[in-house]
């Protein structure tokens, strides 16, 4: 972004009508399809019967604060396992050229941009009625151990994608790591942990915040996988989903929406802010 | 705190001590934890029944049943998908070169703006556009309806490619270097900027169509009836059919889609 602001000045004359004319459809696209209606929900968020006190309701009533906490501290779950897993693996990766690299990096990030529902798909394929899990599990303890339909369920599919978007952010930025580094701790006779921890990890520090800050939001807002395990989950976006097409309380549908975009969008304006660029797929 | 032998090949560099193979341990399992049930479901839409397993025999009739029946959404969702592109290539490569060409705080904030349907879950964005525009009863009916949420969603995706690119080139060098040459406006944009930021634009597109075909939080809400696209009917096939036909469907959207995750990794493999 910085190059881009030094490389222009001076040679570019002034008075060129070309920029602001180019730029002016997408502008009214989004005017009129995103900022209008943005504008008109709302204002209808705050027409309902509880009025403007929707959204506070929002906030404060048990049954939305009840899926509001489980929400948050399903994502922040989902946010530290991933980052874990990913860092463990993905500082692997850049570490070790082995044969068959590329296409461990290949099949780790093959799932990123597979939609909620395919996702909700793979954890039933994994844990529910006649998935995997459950048949091993049959077969070892005659027990069937079905796990999909569940707030596990849940957390097992927004690993899935949130695991191979957070490897690639990690393995750019473990790249620009120095072995070096590691080697002095390790000959001042540093473990692995600790070289993990006082070396791998503060370097890393800013690709972990802007990639958990991504992982954060998108587990948020994430709805198809929710929507395909099971309609019971009491997680946000499916409390939204049912309060619009079978309460049809839009009012209350608006104002849970605006709660739960204010979210996303505050973090994903501190992966922006500590990252520079980042533009996640909501899930 | 002897330094025997033994020690130090544990202590040399990043190598093959517990370390290693804890990492590597966690590297397989996350590639099984991924990869398994895509492999699942691929060999589930062939199978005759999946309970009983391989014994009952490889078909294609899930296949065919699939395409019988969801033929006409996966033919739309294409329609949305490759409309979506035209309407990208349309209006955001322009804007990205707009916002290149003046990069100042104002251009910085509508950048900031453009990449708020992505960081607005889909479900408020499509509850938005349907208070507004619902009640307009044909194009309520319309898929133009659908088209306008993923136009939304995706342009963020191939502004930022295309100014990524324009940015890590001169770009600017090379227009002024046209232009002192005497190529018009339109010349420096087909022979310059448009052939130069080409990197960008096909990885950009690849990522727009991959993301309409697959998506689903907006369209649930958006579509109708008669507008189902793969994904809604993919929810629908998960909730209401068998294992098997769930799976044969799943195999489809996969030949769809991950040829163009490929080509997509390829691209940005060649760019970093």
């Amino acid at each position: 972004m910085r190059a881009r602001a030094n490389s222009i000045p001076a040679r570019i004359p002034p008075g060129w009508v070309e920029s602001p004319l180019l730029l002016l459809p997408a502008a009214v696209v989004f005017c009129a399809f995103f900022l209008f209606p943005m504008g008109r929900l709302a204002l209808i968020g705050g027409s309902g019967p509880l009025g403007w006190g929707a959204y506070g309701a929002a906030l404060s009533d048990p049954r939305y604060l009840a899926s509001l906490a489980s929400t948050i501290l399903l994502a922040a779950a989902t946010t530290l396992v991933t980052l874990i897993v990913s860092t463990v693996s993905g500082v692997f990766l850049t570490r070790h050229r082995f044969s068959g690299r590329s296409l461990v990096v290949s099949m780790l990030t093959l799932p990123l941009a597979f939609p909620g529902v395919v996702i909700g798909f793979m954890v039933i394929m994994l844990g529910g009625r006649q998935g995997l899990i459950p048949s091993m599990t049959d077969a070892l303890f005659g027990e069937r151990w079905v796990f999909a339909y569940s707030m596990t369920g849940l957390f097992i599919g927004y690993l899935y994608f949130s695991i191979p978007r957070t490897i690639l952010t990690i393995m750019a930025s473990a790249e620009k790591l120095d072995p070096r580094i590691e080697e002095a701790a390790r000959s001042l006779g540093a473990g692995p942990m600790r070289v993990a921890l006082d070396v791998i990890v503060p370097a890393l520090k800013p690709a972990l915040v802007a990639a958990g800050a991504i992982c954060f939001a998108t587990a948020m807002g994430a709805f198809g996988t929710a929507f395909t395990l099971a309609t019971r989950i009491n997680v946000l976006p499916m409390v939204i989903y049912t309060e619009f097409t079978l309460q049809a309380n839009i009012a209350m549908a608006a104002a849970l929406s605006f709660v739960l975009g204010a979210i996303t969008w505050a973090a994903l304006a501190l992966a922006r802010s500590v990252s520079g660029t980042s533009v996640a797929a909501a899930g | 705190m002897t330094q025997g032998p033994a020690d130090r090949s544990i202590q040399r560099g990043p190598g093959r001590g517990i370390t290693f193979w804890l990492q590597l341990l966690i590297t397989v399992l996350l590639c099984v934890f991924l990869i398994l049930p895509v492999m699942m479901s691929l060999l589930a839409g062939f199978t005759a029944n999946y309970l009983e397993g391989w014994s009952s025999g490889l078909t294609t009739a899930w296949l065919i049943k699939v395409l019988a029946e969801y033929h006409a959404s996966i033919a739309l969702s294409l329609q949305v998908a490759f409309a979506c592109l035209a309407c990208n290539l349309l209006i955001g490569v322009p804007a990205a070169y707009a916002l290149f060409r003046s990069p100042s705080r104002a251009s910085r904030v509508i950048e900031e703006l453009l990449v708020m349907p992505v960081a607005v879950p889909g479900l408020a964005t499509a509850l938005a556009l349907i208070v507004t525009f619902g009640g307009l009863g044909e194009w309520r009916q319309s898929w133009l309806f659908i088209l306008i949420g993923h136009v939304l969603f995706t342009l963020p995706f191939m502004v930022r490619s295309v100014l990524a690119v324009m940015s890590s080139i001169d770009l600017a060098a090379l227009e002024e270097a046209a232009r002192s040459l005497g190529a018009n406006f339109w010349q420096r944009m087909v022979y310059v900027v448009l052939p130069n930021s080409a990197g960008g634009i096909v990885a950009g597109s690849l990522m727009v169509v991959t993301l309409s075909l697959g998506e689903f939080n907006m369209t649930l809400l958006l579509h109708t009836p008669l507008t189902k696209t793969l994904p809604v009917g993919l929810a629908d096939a998960y909730a209401s059919l068998r294992l098997e036909v769930g799976s044969a469907y799943t195999v489809i959207f996969f030949v769809l889609i991950v040829p163009l995750l490929i080509a997509l990794q390829r691209v940005n493999g060649r760019s970093r």
